[in-house]
């Protein structure tokens, strides 16, 4: 047991708490939320167990879908954006990510923004496609999945930029 | 044997991915697939209990609102009272209580939703207060939903937004029935369906419950009649219905049990069955 692990659970806590009591009320404009819970995922240390993090971001997803009375898209996004988290770090900051120090929670770089972006955008597509699950509501599913991570990613980026780089981690 | 574990250690988060994934994609699938099938619900003691909370803070935000909506229902309650001829007196068909067909337990909503395609509500009562699934869930404006889960202190409720939503209901004046549901578009409307065309429809007619509905009692209001499709294929009219309730401010509920709700479907069950 050390600060990291510690961290990660006060992470996962407060994300999920905050999720729940302020953002998945919100509904601007009627219709639209953002889910930066996701935060967690994003913010796992790059070296950490892959194990936990699967788990632990199904059972983040688990409890949302749970709040929000929606069966299960919730768990299946995060479980997808965990499992593919590497794949998305290869892409955004090349091929050798593991032997660099990276940290989420710093400046934002090119790199760090589309790593944000491309990892909203995948846990958003599958969330909206798996909540409306009608092949005549893709359209509308994928206008929802924009407006959400236009919004998700305003807030993940204030979330990074107010708590203070450096201290956590 | 060696090869096999060497396997199942190299791709062990594969697998445990792959089975994570398996389990959560049948609890999507089984959310959608019919009525009062999921595994995930709100209906359970950690997730009430914290919705609970939260709301009990929200609702202070809510509470002139909800003082209005209470008033308001009073003074219809009085008007009906005032309007029969004596006030004091008791009704003239005395009907005992254990006689009467509908009980009505009140609840709260603590979780509400409307900004999806199939939306569930969550109250603050549940099997421990007599709810039971598929019991009719109304407010003071009209009708809500019906109940699909129950634990033993909550249970969630299919709103009337909620494309898995079907409610028999009628035009109040004519008593034309048709088929209510949601078209997953509008918070404000519900369609209602399968309205033969010889009934006569007119903007701003009433729409209420119909009487062969088992889960709500007659003539609980809907909305009213805000515009007429005619689908050329069929020889229906489809109309648009603007509800009376805000479907996105929803506060105190009343759940009503229809007691001879059992018999009646025995009764169906044994006549198709023949």
């Amino acid at each position: 047991m050390n600060s990291t692990v510690l961290i990660n659970i006060f992470r996962f806590l407060a994300l999920l708490a905050v999720q729940v009591a302020v953002f998945n009320g919100l509904n601007l404009f009627g219709f639209l939320n953002p889910y930066p819970y996701i935060l967690f995922i994003l913010l796992f240390p790059v070296n950490g167990n892959k194990a936990v993090l699967l788990i632990s971001a199904f059972f983040l997803g688990l409890f949302v879908d749970m709040f929000l009375n929606t069966g299960g898209p919730h768990s299946v996004a995060c479980v997808v954006l965990a499992y593919l988290r590497p794949t998305i770090f290869k892409f955004s900051f090349g091929i050798s990510y593991e032997y660099q120090t990276i940290k989420i929670n710093d400046r934002l770089s090119p790199e760090r923004f589309s790593f944000i972006l491309i990892s909203i955008i995948l846990h958003h597509l599958i969330l909206f496609q798996l909540e409306t699950f009608r092949f005549g509501m893709i359209l509308s599913a994928l206008l929802d999945t924009l407006y959400s991570t236009i919004f998700t990613l305003i807030i993940c980026i204030i979330t990074i930029y107010l708590i203070k780089p450096g201290k956590q981690q | 044997m060696q090869q096999i574990i060497n396997f199942l250690y190299k791709n062990s988060i594969t697998l445990l991915f792959l089975l994570l994934l398996g389990i959560s994609l049948t609890f999507t699938i089984q959310s959608h697939s019919y009525h009062r099938s999921r595994a995930v619900s709100s209906a359970n003691a950690v997730t009430g209990y914290v919705s609970e909370q939260i709301n009990n803070v929200e609702a202070y935000f809510g509470l002139r609102e909800q003082n209005e909506h209470l008033a308001f229902e009073n003074a219809q309650l009085k008007r009906l009272l005032y309007n029969t001829q004596d006030s004091t007196a008791r009704p003239p068909v005395t009907v005992p209580n254990e006689l009467g067909t509908f009980k009505v337990i009140q609840s709260k909503v603590i979780i509400n939703s409307y900004n999806k395609q199939e939306n569930y509500l969550t109250i603050n009562n549940g099997a421990k207060d007599g709810i039971k699934p598929d019991m009719g869930v109304v407010s003071s404006q009209g009708v809500i939903g019906y109940i699909e889960q129950t634990s033993n202190g909550y249970a969630t409720i299919i709103s009337l937004l909620n494309k898995k939503f079907r409610l028999g209901a009628k035009i109040k004046k004519n008593n034309h029935f048709g088929t209510l549901i949601w078209n997953g578009k509008n918070t404000g409307f519900a369609q209602l369906v399968d309205v033969p065309r010889l009934a006569t429809v007119i903007k701003g007619d009433t729409i209420v419950t119909g009487a062969e509905s088992t889960i709500f009692p007659e003539n609980i209001p809907i909305g009213t009649i805000e515009k007429v499709y005619i689908d050329k294929k069929t020889n229906y009219y489809t109309l648009d219905i603007r509800l009376f309730n805000d479907m996105t401010s929803l506060g105190y509920v009343y759940v009503i049990e229809n007691k001879d709700r059992k018999e009646i479907e025995q009764l169906q069950q044994a006549t198709t069955n023949e």
